[in-house]
């Protein structure tokens, strides 16, 4: 890709927010959240779209954010895990992840996260076959998936009440 | 007064900005002028550079410094924790794929990654080692230069070392039964989810590292001796880790880092992708020979244990891992006669490092695999030859080492029980049993500076890394409980050596016991020092006041320690200082250079069913009991034990590198190098806890990290033997290889019943 590098303009809805930006086409959206928007929440490992660690919602699906290109996100409505608190008050997706101990080191924790908030949204009331499955894109090298299945189910239990 | 949280599970300290997105590792950390550098590397393991012409690269606009070992010193400054054979970077030959030739930073990625794609480098592939085996002939090429080693007779072999540790007299040993077996353990990676990551920037006419790194202090020695700087101008700071594992605990790229930003003038950043991360750490292969001794009533007569470790082409800690985790090779029993003999043998391939279990896991597999052997061939149930051997509290099991220093029997029948030991089985299902045990720290240094604050808060100071098993979290509570502070108003400072008083390392489940006791007496300064001022506010004697867990005791009555803190602070405020230091000291004469500070005691038991069809084992239960002493924090306790126990499947199941014949790594990546997934997981996964205070740690704590890792694969194996009747002595037990061996079986084993007592 030597010489000039290609830009095109994209206007996207971060974490409720309007950005117009000027992107490399060839930028993943997630080069662009933690490089062009410094919202480096969002986690960078395999790139391959195996590890998860790159996980936000577009439009209310799951994307491993790494697989799209930015330009493809033209348009789209994304949250990161920076999106998740509100006013200061964590979510209860997020509670439930320290509360259970579904955090060690953490760099898997926002793609967890998201994941599980899309999780949510689809299928408010899974049972933790469908919550295994629905994070099984989602590495945890700590090995805190039994908690965090934990954190998911107890939230949605929450929400049932 | 607060009730104690000892014992109890408060959120992590640290946990929000988890949560947040906010946590700030190496990657994320923001800073004014950084180049962005990319690694160029050779598509083989060896190879003599002939030529790097740079001139393409640095014409990409962008491009701010293309280095190459031209470019440093000559010669080549080299380092490593233990032998100091590893180079900046790569000098007229490389010894493993993907080992650095030229590194070249730009004003962004893409510049930087156009640069290192436009480095030319002409080179020839040369003969190399990739296998035990073929590092052993004697024809084969020498990974290390001779002159590295001089007046090392091992030097003009591809052994780097040998390791010797006997006790009794074998040969003499009476023995009835014998069994020998031959067993393999794989190259595997750590595969923490975050890649390595490196910032170097000048700094105050020195340079300040930006590392992922378990031992910063240790690097910021090594950086000191490469650059020729003192040590208060070599600032390390050390982010949390995204997961360690033993991964980071030594410089890797580092000083290749901080040489291009002296050289740029400008801070310079380096993140290895994933596959580079994996070239970058792994886990030794071991191929380990087992000769077991018993007599008839099933006790161990000895171990003859010889086990060929195949690390990398730089020692690394290597050399380490393969000393320490052999030493306890011969497990938690009374053995009277003892040989164990461990090489660490160099190859082209990735330098091996510390991993999680240091050495041990590979021994383990092997040696608890061989006495289910012996039971097998003696008749007697797997427990109960377990339990006729299992060294009781205070028997000196390693005659030259720290006396059993728990009671493993309870921790072993706990499991037992957990795993519904001896009840009749499932057609296809099977139960194994294993103990795991690790000598953890031989010597340890950790100081730590408390600072009380005037309103009662605290400030914590010491140099452990927190990479996930959650030490802030610890020693919070400690401060908590001694001064008397809620957590919540306690700041635990890490990972900047310019602010952090001195830290040997984050390693051998350390930081809870060595960094926890210097904590516990930095806050035992500051008890003192409130006494004092009790006894001046009160005018009585300091001898008849006591401070205990925030509490402070007068003659008749009980004050809260911030009743004292405040009026003896006076008007001008200000705050109480405390320091604390824990010093193990080695010992020259010891094989390991020092006797156990404790040790990593672990039962494993896992009741397993293998489809016959496809040779697939799914863990239905997965049993862990670790002996810790206390649990300060018992969740953390338990998701490093589960954690640990998931990372031992990993290795056990599916996880190994495949090399093709230039020494290449075939499955690098995360799509063809598997680690657990939630579908991996056991149906059932039970963690227990073996607590009878008597660690050496704070309120009886002992180090427990690793421990789960230690016997999963043994027990695994043996679940699969008693479900099939087929013992498979290589890992991982990959669905491909159990089915071969099923097919090699013919016929149909366990249809129901359990073989405890088989002969
Ligand atoms: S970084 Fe996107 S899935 Fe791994
Ligand atoms: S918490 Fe460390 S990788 Fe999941």
């Amino acid at each position: 890709m030597s010489g000039v590098i290609k830009t095109l303009p994209i206007e996207i809805t971060v974490n409720g927010r309007r950005r117009t930006l000027e992107v490399a086409v060839h930028h993943t959206l997630l080069d662009v959240l933690r490089e062009d928007l410094e919202l480096t929440g969002t986690k960078e490992c395999c790139l391959v779209g195996e590890c998860g660690a790159c996980t936000v919602m577009v439009d209310g699906r799951i994307v491993d954010s790494c697989l799209m290109l930015a330009v493809e996100a033209d348009g789209a409505e994304i949250l990161t895990v920076e999106g998740l608190a509100r006013d200061g008050h964590l979510n209860p997706l997020q509670q439930a992840f320290l509360d259970k101990g579904a955090v060690q080191c953490g760099f898997c924790t926002p793609g967890q996260l998201m994941a599980a908030q899309a999780l949510l949204v689809e299928n408010p009331h899974p049972n933790v076959a469908e919550v295994q499955e629905g994070l099984a894109g989602n590495l945890c090298r700590c090995g805190c998936y039994y908690q965090i299945f934990e954190a998911v189910l107890s939230v949605a239990e929450a929400g049932s009440r | 007064m607060s009730a104690s949280s000892i014992g109890s599970s408060p959120n992590r300290v640290g946990g929000i900005g988890r949560v947040s997105g906010l946590q700030e590792y190496v990657a994320d950390v923001r800073l004014a002028g950084v180049l962005e550098a990319k690694l160029v590397t050779l598509d083989c393991a060896r190879a003599k550079i002939i030529s790097i012409d740079t001139s393409e690269a640095e014409q990409v606009p962008g491009v701010r410094l293309v280095m190459t070992a031209a470019d440093l010193p000559q010669p080549m400054p080299r380092f490593g924790p233990q032998l100091e054979d590893r180079p900046v970077i790569a000098v007229d030959e490389t010894k493993y794929h993907g080992e650095p030739v030229a590194i070249v930073a730009a004003d962004t990625k893409d510049a930087a990654e156009e640069g290192a794609r436009l480095v030319h480098v002409e080179y020839e592939e040369l003969p190399a080692v990739f296998t035990l085996a073929a590092a052993l002939d004697p024809d084969a090429p020498l990974v290390q230069d001779p002159s590295l080693r001089p007046k090392d007779p091992l030097a003009s072999t591809n052994v780097l070392r040998e390791h010797h540790v006997d006790w009794g007299d074998i040969e003499a040993a009476h023995a009835d039964v014998v069994v020998e077996n031959t067993y393999s353990f794989p190259i595997v990676t750590h595969f923490a989810i975050e890649p390595h990551a490196f910032i170097a920037a000048p700094d105050d006419n020195g340079i300040a590292v930006w590392s992922s790194i378990q031992h910063p202090y240790w690097l910021q020695r090594i950086l000191a001796k490469l650059l020729d700087l003192p040590l208060s101008k070599v600032r390390v700071l050390a982010p949390d880790p995204g997961g360690a594992f033993g991964g980071k605990q030594h410089a890797k790229y580092e000083p290749l880092v901080a040489f291009a930003a002296i050289r740029a003038g400008r801070p310079v950043r380096l993140v290895l992708s994933l596959e580079q991360t994996f070239q970058a750490v792994r886990r030794a292969a071991t191929e380990i020979r087992v000769r077991t001794g018993f007599t008839i009533d099933g006790k161990l007569a000895f171990q003859d244990i010889k086990a060929d470790y195949l690390i990398g082409a730089y020692c690394d800690i290597a050399d380490r891992v393969v000393g320490k985790g052999s030493y306890p090779g011969a497990g938690p029993y009374n053995v009277p006669a003892v040989r164990i003999f461990a090489r660490s043998i160099l190859s082209h391939t990735t330098p091996s490092t510390a991993f999680r279990g240091f050495g041990n896991p590979q021994v383990n597999w092997a040696v608890e695999s061989n006495i289910d052997e012996g039971a097998r061939v003696l008749g007697i149930d797997r427990l109960e030859i377990r339990l006729r051997n299992l060294a009781r509290k205070g028997d000196p099991f390693i005659p030259f080492d720290t006396p059993a220093d728990g009671d493993w029997e309870q921790t072993l029948r706990r499991a037992a029980e957990m795993i519904e030991w001896g009840k009749p089985l499932a057609p296809g299902h099977g139960r194994g049993i294993a103990l795991g045990i690790k000598s953890g720290p031989t010597t340890g240094l950790s100081y730590s500076t408390v600072r009380l604050l005037a309103d009662g808060s605290v400030a914590i100071y010491a140099g452990t890394s927190d990479m996930g098993q959650g030490a802030r979290t610890i020693f919070a509570q400690i401060a908590a409980e001694e001064l008397g502070a809620p957590l919540d108003a306690i700041r635990v400072v890490m990972g900047d050596t310019a602010i952090v008083p001195y830290d040997q390392q984050t390693s051998a489940s350390r930081s809870t016991v060595l960094m926890g006791n210097s904590v516990l007496k930095a806050c035992s300064s500051i008890q003192a020092q409130i006494r004092t001022m009790a006894a001046r506010l009160h005018g009585i004697d300091e001898s008849a006041i006591t401070v205990e867990r925030g509490v402070v005791r007068l003659p008749g009555r009980e004050l809260r320690l911030m009743e004292v803190l405040k009026p003896g602070l006076g008007k001008l405020g200000g705050e109480l200082i405390g320091n604390g230091e824990t010093r193990k000291d080695g010992d020259a004469d010891h094989p390991l250079g020092g006797a156990a500070a404790f040790f990593e005691l672990n039962c494993t038991a896992v009741e397993a069913e293998v489809d016959e069809g496809t040779g697939d084992i799914s863990i239905v239960r997965h049993v862990t009991v670790s002996d810790v002493g206390t649990a300060i924090n018992r969740l953390q306790v338990q998701m490093q034990d589960e954690g640990a126990a998931i990372m031992g499947l990993g290795h056990t199941l599916m996880e190994h590198f495949i090399y093709d014949e230039t020494g290449r790594i075939r499955n690098l990546g995360a799509i063809d190098y598997r680690i657990p997934t939630t579908m991996d997981l056991p149906l059932e996964m039970r963690s227990e806890t073996i607590e009878n205070a008597d660690g050496p740690g704070p309120y009886g704590a002992k180090g427990m990290s690793e421990g789960a890792l230690l016997c999963v694969a043994a027990a695994t194996a043996a679940a699969v033997r008693e479900a099939t009747g087929v013992a498979i002595r290589d890992l991982p037990l990959t669905p491909e290889r159990v089915w071969r061996a099923l097919r090699e079986r013919g016929g149909r084993a366990n249809a129901g019943t359990n073989d405890d007592g088989e002969s």
